[in-house]
């Protein structure tokens, strides 16, 4: 146990605290740590403004509803490194939540499937107003890689009101906060 | 009932071939004493695959042999070729890669099934029937499989005369009636989960029967993200397709643009670099490394050891972000094309990889010494989800999940292709089949890779990215075989005309590998199948094509 205490220590916060004056200090000397500096200020910097609005709008709190209609996975991968120690989305007041009931964002990934139509509809029916749709990554943007065909719809907009886009393949997870902050910012 | 193609067929005389070493020829040997009329064609037109055609009634008989012979059953595609379907099934035994190849009429598509004789067949052949009409007639279950609602029963997707768009209206009907096997009695409960999940994850539906907490039948019902991958990819270019197998599943996306390339170039005659295989050897052990990461962290979280989650996902993230800097990509999407690779790697960057592999390996060594030392984490995961070494054997689970359970096999040790055929490849094995064996083994895989990538740094060769691309000859066909880190990918390609592609079938590790999920399952508690599904990570999207 105390080796687990002792690994905590030592590999210190790496999350930028909110708000956070100073630039990141890697707590390891050795170690692959430069590259990620820039975007660590990035991460910041789009973070401070996220967690303004959620504070001035959703009262200090988001809550997005995951919904994959198709995705090929990669943008599941980029959504889940969000919580990584990195980005740490729900320091800026963003969590995501297992019901839809819950739920102020809906954040769909992939072409919608025509064997996921009526489970994203009816996802999107029990979520209580207001809400709102955010598509993420270019198949649902677009349709992407896969379009419309015998067993997909395209784009999430072919199926429920959308109302903003993160285009990328996958969007990386800063892509998909500022997608965030964008739309709550209109 | 068609002719086979005789033009190509190699008479052997049965008695001459019997006991040699060649598990090809044994086979047919076996086949011509069961008095099956069996036609061995060489060359194949496939190579490194083997390839014998035999007529259509025999086609079940044939498997039968397989099995006896102790071929691995790895997957079956069909292909519309206008009056006739043709089906391909693909076995192998001890690294050698075997089509067995049959044809019905598109008008009356009738084939003895291969299920009864290999579990694995069951749904492959109930997909093949939902998108091509095949009626599999002895087949063991016979429900639809990859067919909801989006097209009807008569209609099927992957012959030639339906178009990509569907003939269907737009709007598509919840799939309700599915016939779930039912369990009575008053202490059994029934739990439906999905298809859209608590978390972040794929979609898919689970139907358990539950006496208290544990699991009595788990029933997987998959298929909600078939997006039509196979006919998508007809009349694309060969670009336009390793872009498409990149998305096959995202999280390999390495993995199926190799394979897919793989096949395209066999079926072209084209050899990449030396230097590009090595680059793609790289980006796949990569690969390997970052869901190795990413996968032992999530199952600490799926047992609450939250300190573990946090560490992996960490280490992941610093691997993600070098793969942004060094290949302009953080999962590596489309960085392997047909005839080579589009990323290059510096002297410098090299450098700065083989520091980082240190530093990885630093870490790897403190973090896995708490772990160890961890009663509590040790209490959750051994013992949980332990999937039996014949049971194992009789699906012929691949990649990770077979190698806890005792199955050696590993393309890159016993079908090798550059750049694993002149490198020492480590095949890591447990035989106690659990959720601990499943974890340990994929931690020593993340080892044994950065060892290969080590040594791959050292011997990286000089040279081109890419080759000269020479356009294949109408209805050249190709056959890829990889390993990724999920496993065994294996992918068939055949080209139209004017090198576009006629049919494209990836067969992801996932299909071979769902059903373990519903045996592993068994006799567990159900809060315990979040970690028994994170430890064999299924693609549903690899899956559901």
């Amino acid at each position: 146990m105390l080796r687990l205490y002792g690994k905590i220590f030592k590999t210190g916060v790496l999350t930028e605290r909110v708000p956070a004056a100073a630039k990141p200090v890697p707590a390891r000397a050795e170690g692959p740590v430069p590259i990620s500096a820039e975007v660590d200020e990035t991460i910041q910097r789009a973070g401070e403004r996220l967690k303004t609005v959620v504070d001035r709008r959703f009262r200090g709190s988001l809550a997005i509803r995951q919904v994959d209609s198709g995705s090929c996975n990669g943008c599941e991968l980029e959504i889940h490194a969000l919580n990584n120690v990195y980005y740490g989305i729900e320091r800026f007041g963003v969590h995501f939540v297992a019901s839809p009931r819950h739920a102020d964002i809906l954040l769909v990934t992939g072409p919608v499937s025509r064997h996921m139509e009526a489970a994203l509809k009816r996802t999107y029916e029990a979520m209580a107003d207001p809400k709102w749709v955010l598509a993420a990554g270019d198949c649902g943007a677009c349709g992407g890689e896969f379009g419309v065909s015998y067993a997909s719809c395209g784009a999430v907009a072919n199926v429920i009101p959308v109302d903003g886009v993160i285009p990328g393949c996958p969007p990386a997870p800063i892509a998909l906060i500022r997608g965030i902050l964008d739309l709550l910012a209109r | 009932m068609p002719e086979l193609s005789s033009q190509q067929a190699v008479g052997i005389d049965v008695s001459a071939v019997a006991d040699t070493a060649d598990p090809v020829h044994r086979f047919y040997s076996v086949l011509g004493s069961g008095n099956i009329r069996a036609a061995l064609i060489e060359p194949s037109g496939l190579p490194p695959a083997r390839l014998i055609e035999v007529q259509s009634g025999d086609w079940g008989k044939a498997s039968q042999h397989a099995a006896a012979e102790s071929w691995r059953w790895a997957g079956v595609w069909a292909e519309d070729l206008g009056v006739d379907l043709e089906i391909n099934a693909c076995l192998e035994r001890r690294g050698a890669y075997l089509i067995l190849r049959t044809r019905v009429r598109a008008n009356h598509p009738e084939l003895p099934s291969h299920a009864p004789h290999y579990w694995a067949a069951d749904r492959p052949e109930r997909h093949i029937h939902d998108l091509f009409g095949i009626r599999f007639s002895d087949h063991p279950d016979p429900r639809r499989w990859t067919r909801h609602q989006a097209w009807d029963e008569h209609t099927f997707p992957l012959r030639k005369s339906l178009a990509v768009a569907g003939d269907q209206p737009l709007e598509t009907a919840p799939d309700c009636d599915y016939p779930f096997l039912k369990a009575q009695g008053a202490s059994v409960n029934e739990i439906p989960v999905g298809p859209v999940h608590a978390g972040t994850i794929e979609p898919g539906h689970f139907r358990f029967q539950a006496i208290g907490e544990t699991v009595l039948h788990l029933e997987e019902r998959l298929g909600y993200v078939h997006k039509g991958i196979e006919k998508l990819a007809e009349g694309r270019d060969r670009a336009a397709l390793a872009r498409l197998a990149g998305r096959v599943s995202g999280d390999c996306t390495v993995g199926h643009t190799w394979a897919a390339c793989m096949a395209m170039e066999r079926a072209a005659g084209v050899e990449i670099p030396l230097r590009a295989a090595y680059l793609r050897g790289i980006l796949a052990e990569r690969e390997r490394v970052i869901n190795h990461l990413g996968d032992l962290g999530a199952l600490c979280n799926d047992v609450g050891f939250l300190f573990g989650y946090y560490e992996f996902g960490r280490l992941r993230e610093l691997w993600l972000r070098e793969n942004l800097a060094w290949f302009g990509h953080r999962l590596m999407m489309d960085r392997i094309v047909p005839g080579g690779v589009a990323v290059n790697l510096s002297q410098d960057r090299a450098e700065r990889m083989r520091q980082s592999l240190d530093a990885l390996r630093r870490e790897l060594d403190e973090l896995i010494t708490i772990l160890d030392a961890n009663s509590s984490l040790e209490d959750r995961l051994v013992g949980a989800g332990l999937l039996a070494t014949d049971t194992a054997a009789a699906l012929g689970a691949l990649g990770f999940v077979g190698r806890a359970s005792g199955q050696t096999f590993d393309v890159r040790k016993d079908a090798p292709y550059a750049p694993y055929d002149r490198l020492p490849v480590r095949v890591p094995l447990e035989d106690q089949g659990d959720v601990s064996s499943r974890f340990w083994v994929r931690y020593k895989e993340l080892r044994a890779a950065l060892r290969l990538l080590e040594q791959m740094l050292r011997d990286l060769p000089a040279g081109e990215l890419t080759t000269v691309w020479q356009t294949p000859r109408e209805h050249a066909a190709g056959f890829g075989a990889v390993e990724s880190w999920r496993g065994e990918i294996l992918c068939y390609v055949r080209f139209g005309e004017g090198g576009l592609i006629r049919r494209y079938y990836p067969r992801d590790p996932s299909i071979i590998n769902w059903p373990a999920l519903e045996q592993l399952v068994l006799g567990n508690i159900v809060p315990d199948f979040p970690v028994c599904n994170k430890s064999v990570n299924g693609s549903y999207s690899g899956h559901d094509l």
